[in-house]
C-alpha cells in the first residue's frame, strides 16, 4: 500500500493515486513501472542501440529476461531477489549501483519497492497503451442514472463514484450560454441570444443553442484558430530579416473547411497531401499548404542545404505532434530514448516530405516556391472571361485569313527564286540546339546562378554535361519555329538553347524574348540579359539588341524553370534585315503539296509572326497582346499561397548522422515506424499514402490524439494532459476508457441521434456536440474547499471547466461587447494598435525598403476591429498583447498553450488602446441603450460583458466606483475629453463628456474583471 | 559544501512541474487565499480612509529608493545545487559579431603575413559563408589598430578600448570561444537559447523559471536594445532571443524601452490619473474578491495580486528609469550624452545597474551594429565609442557599490570575424566575414577569476590551440556561477527533459574564482 501512495508524481494527481490504492494492490505496468523504467533506465537500456550499455534493454520483455553480455539476467519473473536489476539498484557499491552516480538519476525507496513487487508479480510488460488500437469499452454503471445525459457522463461519474465524490449541479443558463458561445465561436453571446435562451422553456432549448452555434460562420473561425497554432501559421518568414509572406488564402480554406464540417479524415488528407489527390482541385492544392507554414530563411551567406533540412525536420515534427501525438524529434539525432522510433524511422518519415520543388534559401520576395495563385470566385470569373476572349482571338489568328494567306503565297513565291532582295543571306539564323532540362537538386535558383556547363567556353555541341549523377547532351531542334512560344520541360531545371547567327558585316539586331521562368542570354559568351522573376512566357518580355560581329556569332540562352510549365519565345524585331531561318527556308522551297500539315502550320506561324505587315493582322495581334497583358496584370493581383508539390524525380533521403544536414549515412525510403500499422501494400509510398494511413481504421493514435485536443479545447486540459505526447513519457489518460470510447466514436460517428443529421465518420461537429451535450460539460464550475484540495486541477471533473480565455478571445470579446467588432470572415491580415517602434527597433536596417514587413503600418477603419486571428503575425516581433497572454510565438507547432497570470496582462487590459477604446464604446452603448437609472445602466453593462445579472453586493461596489469616478471627472472636461480621445473612433459628442468618462472607467473596470477574462 | 546546498535528488527532473500547475507556480494559492484576505481586509478600510499616495507606499514599502529586495518569488529550483557566487547577471550582447582580431586577440605575427594568402594548413577546408565562398583570394589582414599591455595582469588590448583597459584586472578575457554557427540568425539564437533553431527558452527565461524573482515590483528578466552608431545597416534581432520557448510565457524577457512607456502599456491612458486608476482598480479588486468567495477559485486571488503588482510597477518602473536621481558625476562616468549618439547603450548600462540594485535577476543589453563585412576600421571605431566607456563604467560602478562580487557581467557577440579580408584589402580599409572557429568575450564579477586571459588561438587568430570554450561550456559555467548544475535545470517538454546546454556543456573551472 505504501508503495502506491508514493507514486503520486507519476500519476496525474495525488487523488488519483489514492483511488488506485483503494482499488487494488496489484502493480500496473503502464501506471507504475513503465514511467520508472523510462525515466531512470531507458537512456542507457532503452530503444537507442547507440547508447545501450552492457547489451541490456529494458523496454522489451524478452530482451530484459534474456542473459546479457556478462551472462547475468536482469529480470527473472517471480524472483526479485535473483534478478540482477534488483541486486544492482539495491547495491551499496558505487561501482555497481544503478542508476550510476554520474547519470544524476536516483531511485526512491518507493520506486525500488515497486520494481521489486512488479518482478515478484511476474514482471508483466504491457505494450504502450497508446500504440494499441482503441476499443469501445462498455459504458460503466453509475450511482445516479438520472444525471447521465451521454455515455461520456457514465465514464466520468463512475470514476467519481469510486472516489466518493459527487458531481456539481448544472450551471445557470447564463453561464451555459456564455460557456458554449465562447467555446464554439470564441465570441460572447449577445443579450438577445441570452434572453432567447432564458425564455425558451422547451426541452430542446439547450440543444437549439448548441446547433445554432455549430452552424455559425464564427464556428469555423474558432476552430481554425486552434489549427493555426498547430500549423505554426504566421505572416512572416521568421528567420533573420523576417520578410512578409501571405498564407491568408490557406487560412480561409481552414475556416471554410470547419464551417462545412469537412470530415476530419478528408481534412487530414487535403492538409497533408491535397496536391497529390487525383486531378487535385485548386482548393485541394491550396489545403496542402499546411506544411509550408514553417519558417523559411534567406539570410545572405546561409547554406541552402542546412535550411532545406530544417524545413523538412519541421514538417516531420509538426505532422507527428499534430496527428500522432509523438515526439519523433527525439529520433532526429539518435534512436528515440523512450518510444519505439528509431533514427532510421525518423528519416523514413522525412523522405515523405523531401520531394518538394523548393529552395533552401527563399522568401526574399514574399511567398517561397512552390506557390500557386488562388483566385476567389469573382477573380476566377474574370480570369475565365479573359481566357475565353484570348482563346477566340488565338483561334482567329491561327485560322485561314484570306487576304493574309494570299500575301503569304506571294511571299513564298518571291523566295522560290533567289534574288538579291528576297534571299538576303546577310543575316543567317542557324538551327536551334538544346541541352536539358538539367534538374538541379538544390532547386531552380541554384540552377539559375551556377554555370552548369556551356557558359564559359565556346559551345561545343559534342560536349556532354554532368549534373547530379546525370549526363546531358545537345540535341538539334529543327522543329522550333521563331515567333511562337516554344515549350520546354522540367521543374527546378535549366535548359540551354543555342544557335549561330551569321552576318556579312557588323550590325545591330533587335530581338524579342520571353521565358518561363528565368532567362539568361549570352552573345559570344558575353552576358547580355539576366532575369529571375518567375513568369509565364510571352512575346516582348525582354527586347535585346544584339551587337553582331561579322561572321558567325554564338547566341546562348539559358531558360530556368522553377515549377509548372516552361518555355521561351524568340523573334527578330529589326526590319533592317530579312532573316529567314534555314529551317523555314527549307519548307518554303518544298512544293506546297509535299508539305506536311505540321510544316504548313509552321510556315504560317513564321510568316505571320515575322514577315506579315498587313494592318488587319497587326491590329489582331495588338488586340491579343493587349488581352494577354491584361490577363497577366490581373493575375499578378491575385494572392498566392504556398503549397506542397512533388518533384517528378524524388530527392534521395539519407539518415543524417547526429541529425547534421551534411553528414549523410544510409539511404532510406519513405516508410512509417514499425511499431505502428504498416502502410497499405498496394499504395505508393508518398505523402498521400501517409495521410491516408494516419486516418486509417487500424491506426491507434490519430483519433485519440484529435479527440483529446478537442477535449482540451473545451475543458482546458486534455484527458491526456500532455496532448503533444502520447509516448511513454507522456501523461497517462485520466479516463482511459472514455478516451478510447471517444476515439472510436469519432472514427465511426455511430450515434446519429446525438450527431444530428450527419452520420459521416470523423464528424467534428458531431463530436463537439456530443461533448457539450454531456452533463459533465454542463456542470457549475464553483468549487468547494474540499474538492479544491482533493482535485485542484479538476482532472476528475466533479465540476465544470473554469479557465482563463485565450488571448484572442479576450480581445474579441471586448470588441464584441462594445460593438466595435467587424464580423468579416477571412481576407488578408490586419494590423491593429501596437506601440510604435517595436518592429523597427529590432529590424531597422539601411536597406529595409528592399524587404516587406520591416516597418509597422497600423491599419485604419474597420481593419482595426477585426477578430484577433487576423492580426498580422510577425514572427520576430509578435503582437505584444497576444504574446503576454500566452499566445505561442508561432515559430514552431504548438498544440497546448500555457496559461499564466502576470502583471503585464493587467497593464494590457487597463492601458492598451484597444481596451480603452472598447471601454469607451461600451460606455456609449450603456448611455444610449442601457436605460436611464444608474442601476439599469450598471446592470446592462455588467450583463453585456459577463452574460449575467450582478448580485446586490456587486451592484453596490459598482455604484460606489461610479460615484467615485463621477466625482473625479466632475468639472474636469479636459481630462474627460482626453480619455474619450483614446482610439481612432470619434466619440459621441452629444453625451456629457464628464459623465461619459466616468462610465468609460466603469466599463474598463468590468472588462478587467477576472470573470470577464475567464470561461466558467 | 554547505548542507543547505546539498543535492536534492528530485531536482533537475520534472517533479516540480507536476506538483505546481502553471497558473500558480509563483505562489502557493491556498496559502495566498488566507494572506490575501487579511491584506485586502486592511486595504478595504485603507482605501476609504487615507489618500491614495500614502496607500501606494503602503502597498509597496520599498518603493521610494530603498534598495533592499523584497521577499523572493520562488522558482522551480527549491534549492540551489551549489553555493552561488552570483545572484544576478548583466549580459552585454554585442550583436553582429565583433572582431576579436581588432579588439582582444593580439597576434603580432599577423604583421608579417599581412596581405598574404591564408595558408590551406590554417583554413583546413572549413566551410565559409556564402558571402565569401566565391572569393578567389583570402588575404590575411593584420589589424590597423595598435595593441598595448595594461594593468598588473599585462593584458593586451586594442587602442579602441581605452576604458576597458582600465578594468583589465577585474575581468577575465576568454579568447577561445567557439561555435558551429556561421550566420547571424542561427549563431545569436544559439548563444541566447542553446540551439541554432528556434523554439528553446533563452538564458534569462531559464533563470526566471529556475530561480524566480527577487523583486515583486519588477520583472525577473529585462531586455534593453540599442542601435550602434558604427553601422546602421545592421543585422536584425528577434524576440526569441529573450523568449520563453516552451517555458510558460511569463518567463519571457520584458523589453524596457526609452520614452514615456519604459514597459509596454505601463502608463495610464491619457485622461486617467492616479486617483482614477486607484478607484477603478479598487473596484476590480472588490468585485474579484466577491467572485473569489463565490467560486472558491484560487486563481482569482492570484489575479488580484497581479493587478496590485501592475499598479506598483506603474510607480516602481518610472522611479527605476528616472536617471535624474543620479548625480552628474555618475552620468558623466557612463558617458551618457544628451544627443543619444551612442544609440542609448550608455543609458542602458546605468539602468542595468539600477535594475540589479533592485533585484532584477537578469538584465540583457543588446547593442547592434557589429557586423563589419566592409569598412571595418571606420565602423568598429564607432561601435567601440558606443560601448567602451559605459561598459567599463558599469564594472567600476558595480564594484564601488559592492555589487560586482555577486553580479556576473558578460560582454560578447555571437561569433568573431575572419582573419582574411572580405572584399578588397587596401592600406586603410578592409572587411571581415563571420568566423565561429574562435572568438573572444569577457566576463567579470560574481564567481569569475579577475585579471586573466583564458584559452589561446593560433598565430592567425583562426583556430583554437588551447582550452577551447564552446557556447554550451560558457552557459554551463554561467549557470554554475549562479549555483545551478546545468544538467539539473531541466524542463520536460514533449517527453524530453530539456536543458539550456542540450546534451553538452562543461563548466570551465579555470575561469572560476
Amino acid at each position: 500500500m505504501r508503495l502506491l501512495l508514493l507514486t503520486v508524481t507519476l500519476v496525474v494527481a495525488p487523488l488519483i493515486a489514492r483511488a488506485e490504492e483503494a482499488r487494488s494492490s496489484e502493480v500496473n505496468f503502464a501506471r507504475d513501472i513503465q514511467p520508472i523504467l523510462a525515466d531512470q533506465c531507458f537512456s542507457c537500456h532503452g530503444p537507442d542501440e547507440q547508447t545501450r550499455e552492457a547489451g541490456l534493454r529494458l523496454d522489451k520483455r524478452n530482451a530484459a529476461l534474456h542473459p546479457v553480455e556478462s551472462g547475468s539476467i536482469a529480470i527473472i519473473p517471480g524472483k526479485p531477489t535473483e534478478s540482477e536489476l534488483i541486486r544492482r539498484i539495491e547495491s551499496d557499491d558505487p561501482d555497481e549501483r544503478m542508476p550510476p552516480a554520474d547519470s544524476k538519476k536516483l531511485l526512491t525507496v518507493a520506486q525500488k519497492e515497486l520494481l521489486s513487487a512488479w518482478i515478484a508479480q511476474g514482471a508483466v510488460f504491457d505494450e504502450l497503451w497508446s500504440f494499441v488500437k482503441p476499443l469501445r469499452a462498455d459504458s460503466p454503471a453509475v450511482s445516479n442514472e438520472g444525471w447521465v445525459r451521454t455515455p461520456i457522463d457514465r465514464f466520468i461519474m463512475s470514476r467519481l463514484d469510486k472516489e466518493g465524490m459527487t458531481t456539481a449541479q448544472e450551471a445557470t443558463r447564463e453561464s451555459l450560454i456564455r460557456r458554449l458561445s465562447l467555446d464554439l465561436t470564441g465570441l460572447p453571446p449577445t443579450l438577445t441570444e441570452i434572453d432567447a435562451f432564458l425564455l425558451d422553456n422547451s426541452d430542446a432549448a439547450y440543444e437549439k443553442v448548441v446547433d445554432r452555434l455549430l452552424a455559425s460562420p464564427h464556428f469555423g473561425e474558432r476552430m481554425a484558430l486552434e489549427w493555426l497554432d498547430a500549423a505554426r501559421f504566421a505572416d512572416t518568414n521568421g528567420y533573420h530579416l523576417d520578410n512578409g509572406r501571405d498564407m491568408s488564402r490557406w487560412r480561409a480554406w481552414v475556416i471554410d473547411a470547419f464551417n462545412e464540417n469537412k470530415p476530419f479524415d478528408q481534412f487530414t488528407i487535403e492538409q497533408l497531401a491535397g496536391d497529390l489527390l487525383p486531378n487535385a482541385t485548386l482548393s485541394q492544392q491550396l489545403a496542402s499548404g499546411f506544411n509550408r507554414n514553417h519558417m523559411i530563411n534567406f539570410e545572405g551567406g546561409a547554406i541552402p542545404a542546412e535550411y532545406h533540412n530544417a524545413y523538412i525536420v519541421d514538417r516531420v515534427n509538426t505532422t507527428a505532434t499534430v496527428w500522432l501525438g509523438l515526439t519523433v524529434a527525439c529520433a532526429q539525432c539518435h534512436d528515440h530514448k523512450y518510444d519505439p522510433i528509431t533514427q532510421r524511422e525518423f528519416y523514413g518519415l522525412y523522405a515523405f516530405f523531401n520531394n518538394v520543388p523548393e529552395n533552401g534559401l527563399d522568401g526574399n520576395q514574399g511567398n517561397a516556391m512552390p506557390y500557386i495563385r488562388v483566385p476567389d470566385e469573382a477573380q476566377t470569373a474574370r480570369l475565365n472571361d479573359l481566357d475565353s476572349q484570348i482563346e477566340a482571338l488565338v483561334a482567329t489568328t491561327e485560322g485561314d485569313i484570306a487576304s493574309i494567306d494570299e500575301a503569304q503565297q506571294a511571299w513564298e513565291l518571291s523566295l522560290a527564286t533567289p534574288s538579291p532582295t528576297n534571299n538576303d543571306k546577310s543575316v543567317e539564323l542557324g538551327t536551334w540546339y538544346a541541352v536539358g532540362p538539367m534538374i538541379h537538386p538544390e532547386g531552380g535558383q541554384r540552377a539559375y546562378k551556377r554555370d552548369l556547363g556551356p557558359e564559359a567556353t565556346p559551345v561545343d555541341l559534342a560536349v556532354e554535361y554532368f549534373l547530379a549523377d546525370k549526363t546531358y547532351a545537345w540535341k538539334e531542334r529543327r522543329d522550333w519555329i521563331d515567333g511562337q512560344i516554344i515549350e520546354l520541360q522540367g521543374e527546378q531545371a535549366a535548359t540551354y538553347v543555342y544557335r549561330t547567327i551569321t552576318t556579312d558585316k557588323p550590325r545591330k539586331l533587335q530581338v524579342s524574348l520571353g521565358s518561363d521562368d528565368a532567362l539568361k542570354v549570352w552573345l559570344n559568351r558575353k552576358l547580355v540579359l539576366s532575369t529571375d522573376v518567375p513568369r509565364g512566357a510571352a512575346p516582348d518580355q525582354n527586347i535585346v539588341t544584339l551587337d553582331l560581329n561579322k561572321g558567325p556569332n554564338e547566341l546562348l540562352l539559358k531558360v530556368v524553370n522553377f515549377f509548372g510549365s516552361s518555355g521561351f519565345y524568340f523573334a527578330i524585331k529589326s526590319d533592317t534585315a530579312t532573316t529567314i531561318p534555314n529551317n523555314v527556308l527549307a519548307i518554303v522551297r518544298q512544293p506546297r503539296e509535299q508539305r506536311t500539315p505540321q510544316q504548313t502550320t509552321e510556315l504560317r506561324t513564321y510568316y505571320r509572326g515575322n514577315i506579315c505587315q498587313d494592318p488587319q493582322w497587326k491590329e489582331m495581334v495588338d488586340r491579343l497582346a493587349a488581352f494577354r497583358k491584361q490577363r497577366t496584370e490581373f493575375e499578378q493581383t491575385i494572392p498566392t499561397s504556398m503549397v506542397m508539390q512533388e518533384m517528378g524525380q524524388p530527392r534521395e533521403t539519407f539518415v543524417l548522422t547526429r541529425g547534421q544536414y551534411d553528414k549523410q549515412a544510409d539511404k532510406v525510403i519513405a516508410s512509417v515506424p514499425a511499431s505502428l500499422p504498416p502502410l497499405p501494400q498496394d499504395a505508393a509510398s508518398d505523402r498521400l499514402a501517409l495521410a491516408r494511413w494516419l486516418v486509417s481504421p487500424e491506426h491507434p493514435l490519430t483519433s485519440r490524439v484529435i479527440v483529446n485536443r478537442y477535449w482540451q479545447m473545451l475543458f482546458g486540459t486534455g484527458l491526456v494532459e500532455t496532448s503533444e505526447d502520447f509516448g511513454s513519457r507522456g501523461e497517462l489518460p485520466s479516463h482511459p476508457e472514455l478516451l478510447d470510447w471517444l476515439a472510436v466514436e469519432f472514427q465511426e460517428s455511430s450515434a446519429p441521434s446525438l450527431s444530428g443529421s450527419a452520420t459521416a465518420r470523423w464528424n467534428v461537429k458531431a463530436l463537439l456536440k456530443l461533448i457539450v451535450m454531456s452533463a459533465t460539460y454542463r456542470q457549475d464550475s464553483r468549487v468547494s474547499p474540499d474538492h479544491l484540495e482533493r482535485d485542484p486541477e479538476n482532472r476528475l471533473l466533479a465540476r465544470g471547466p473554469r479557465v482563463r480565455l485565450q488571448a484572442e478571445f479576450i480581445r474579441d470579446q471586448a470588441l464584441a461587447v462594445s460593438g466595435l467588432l467587424k464580423h468579416r470572415i477571412g481576407g488578408p491580415s490586419v494590423s491593429p494598435y501596437q506601440p510604435a517602434g517595436l518592429w523597427e527597433e529590432l529590424s531597422s536596417r539601411g536597406d529595409s525598403s528592399k524587404w516587406t514587413a520591416q516597418t509597422f503600418v497600423q491599419s485604419t477603419g474597420d481593419d482595426l476591429y477585426r477578430r484577433s486571428m487576423y492580426t498580422f503575425w510577425k514572427r520576430t516581433s509578435p503582437p505584444p498583447q497576444m504574446l503576454a497572454l500566452d499566445a505561442p510565438d508561432r515559430e514552431t507547432c504548438t498544440v497546448r498553450r500555457a496559461r499564466t497570470n502576470t502583471p503585464l496582462q493587467a497593464l494590457i487590459l487597463m492601458n492598451d488602446p484597444t481596451y480603452v477604446e472598447s471601454s469607451r464604446m461600451l460606455a456609449e452603448r450603456v448611455l444610449t441603450e442601457g436605460g436611464s437609472t444608474p442601476e439599469q445602466r450598471l446592470t446592462f453593462a455588467f450583463r453585456l460583458v459577463t452574460g449575467r445579472l450582478p448580485t446586490e453586493p456587486e451592484l453596490e461596489v459598482m455604484q460606489s466606483v461610479l460615484q467615485e469616478q463621477s466625482e473625479l471627472y466632475k468639472n474636469e472636461t479636459d481630462k474627460a475629453k482626453q480619455l474619450l480621445s483614446n482610439g481612432d473612433r470619434t466619440w459621441n459628442s452629444e453625451l456629457d463628456p464628464c459623465e461619459f468618462a466616468a462610465w468609460t472607467m466603469l466599463s474598463s473596470m468590468i472588462l478587467n474583471l477576472d470573470e470577464t477574462v475567464t470561461k466558467s | 559544501m554547505d548542507d543547505a546546498f546539498q543535492h536534492d535528488p528530485q531536482l533537475g527532473r520534472d517533479c516540480y512541474q507536476k506538483l505546481i500547475p502553471y497558473e500558480q507556480n509563483s505562489m502557493n494559492p491556498l496559502q495566498d487565499l488566507t494572506q490575501l484576505h487579511t491584506r485586502r481586509h486592511f486595504l478595504g478600510r485603507a482605501a476609504t480612509g487615507i489618500g491614495t499616495t500614502a496607500l501606494a507606499s503602503l502597498l509597496n514599502p520599498d518603493l521610494f529608493g530603498a534598495t533592499v529586495p523584497t521577499e523572493r518569488q520562488v522558482g522551480a529550483l527549491q534549492n540551489l545545487h551549489f553555493a552561488p557566487k552570483a545572484k544576478r547577471i548583466i549580459y552585454l550582447v554585442m550583436s553582429g559579431g565583433p572582431s576579436h582580431i581588432d579588439l582582444f586577440d593580439h597576434k603580432p605575427k599577423l604583421k608579417e603575413v599581412h596581405g598574404t594568402e591564408l595558408p590551406a594548413s590554417i583554413r583546413m577546408g572549413q566551410r565559409v559563408t556564402g558571402m565569401t565562398a566565391g572569393q578567389s583570394t583570402f588575404p590575411c589582414v593584420s589589424p590597423i589598430f595598435k595593441f598595448n599591455q595594461h594593468g598588473e595582469s599585462g593584458t593586451w588590448l586594442s587602442e579602441l578600448l581605452p576604458h576597458t583597459a582600465s578594468i583589465v584586472d577585474q575581468i577575465a578575457i576568454v579568447k577561445s570561444m567557439h561555435t558551429e554557427a556561421i550566420n547571424h540568425d542561427p549563431a545569436i539564437t544559439f548563444f541566447q537559447t542553446g540551439s541554432q533553431q528556434p523554439g528553446r527558452p533563452s538564458l534569462g527565461a531559464w533563470l526566471s523559471y529556475g530561480l524566480g524573482s527577487d523583486n515583486h515590483n519588477l520583472p525577473a528578466f529585462v531586455v534593453m536594445i540599442s542601435q550602434g552608431s558604427g553601422n546602421k545597416t545592421d543585422q536584425p534581432i528577434f524576440s526569441r532571443l529573450w523568449g520563453s520557448g516552451f517555458l510558460p510565457s511569463k518567463h519571457q524577457g520584458v523589453r524596457f524601452r526609452t520614452g514615456a512607456d519604459p514597459v509596454l502599456y505601463l502608463s495610464n491612458p491619457q485622461g486617467v490619473d492616479e486617483n482614477v486608476r486607484r478607484s477603478m482598480l479598487d473596484g476590480v479588486t472588490r468585485l474579484n474578491e466577491l467572485a473569489a468567495q463565490s467560486f472558491g477559485a484560487p486563481e482569482i486571488n492570484t489575479r488580484i495580486a497581479q493587478y496590485e503588482m501592475a499598479f506598483r510597477m506603474q510607480t516602481s518602473v518610472p522611479d527605476l528609469t528616472d536617471l535624474s536621481q543620479e548625480p552628474q558625476h555618475v552620468i558623466d562616468a557612463y558617458g551618457i550624452k544628451e544627443d543619444g549618439i551612442d544609440g542609448g547603450y550608455a543609458r542602458n548600462c546605468l539602468l542595468a545597474r539600477r535594475m540589479v540594485e533592485r533585484g532584477v535577476r537578469f538584465v540583457q543589453l543588446m547593442h547592434r551594429g557589429w557586423d563589419q563585412h566592409g569598412n571595418l576600421p571606420t565602423q568598429i571605431r564607432g561601435q567601440c565609442n558606443d560601448v567602451d566607456q559605459p561598459s567599463a563604467a558599469l564594472i567600476k560602478d558595480l564594484a564601488q557599490r559592492g555589487l560586482l562580487e555577486d553580479t556576473l557581467v558578460i560582454f560578447g557577440g555571437e561569433f568573431g570575424r575572419t582573419v582574411y579580408s572580405q572584399g578588397r584589402l587596401t592600406a586603410d580599409n578592409y572587411g571581415r566575414d563571420h568566423h565561429g572557429r574562435c572568438f573572444s568575450l569577457w566576463m567579470a564579477g560574481g564567481g569569475i577569476k579577475p585579471g586573466i586571459s583564458y584559452g589561446a588561438t593560433d598565430d592567425y587568430c583562426y583556430n583554437i590551440v588551447e582550452n577551447p570554450v564552446h557556447v554550451h561550456d560558457l552557459n554551463a559555467t554561467v549557470l554554475s556561477c549562479l549555483g545551478i548544475d546545468h544538467e539539473r535545470l531541466t524542463y520536460r517538454f514533449q517527453g524530453r527533459d530539456f536543458r539550456l546546454t542540450d546534451v553538452e556543456g562543461r563548466v570551465v573551472e579555470d575561469l572560476l574564482a
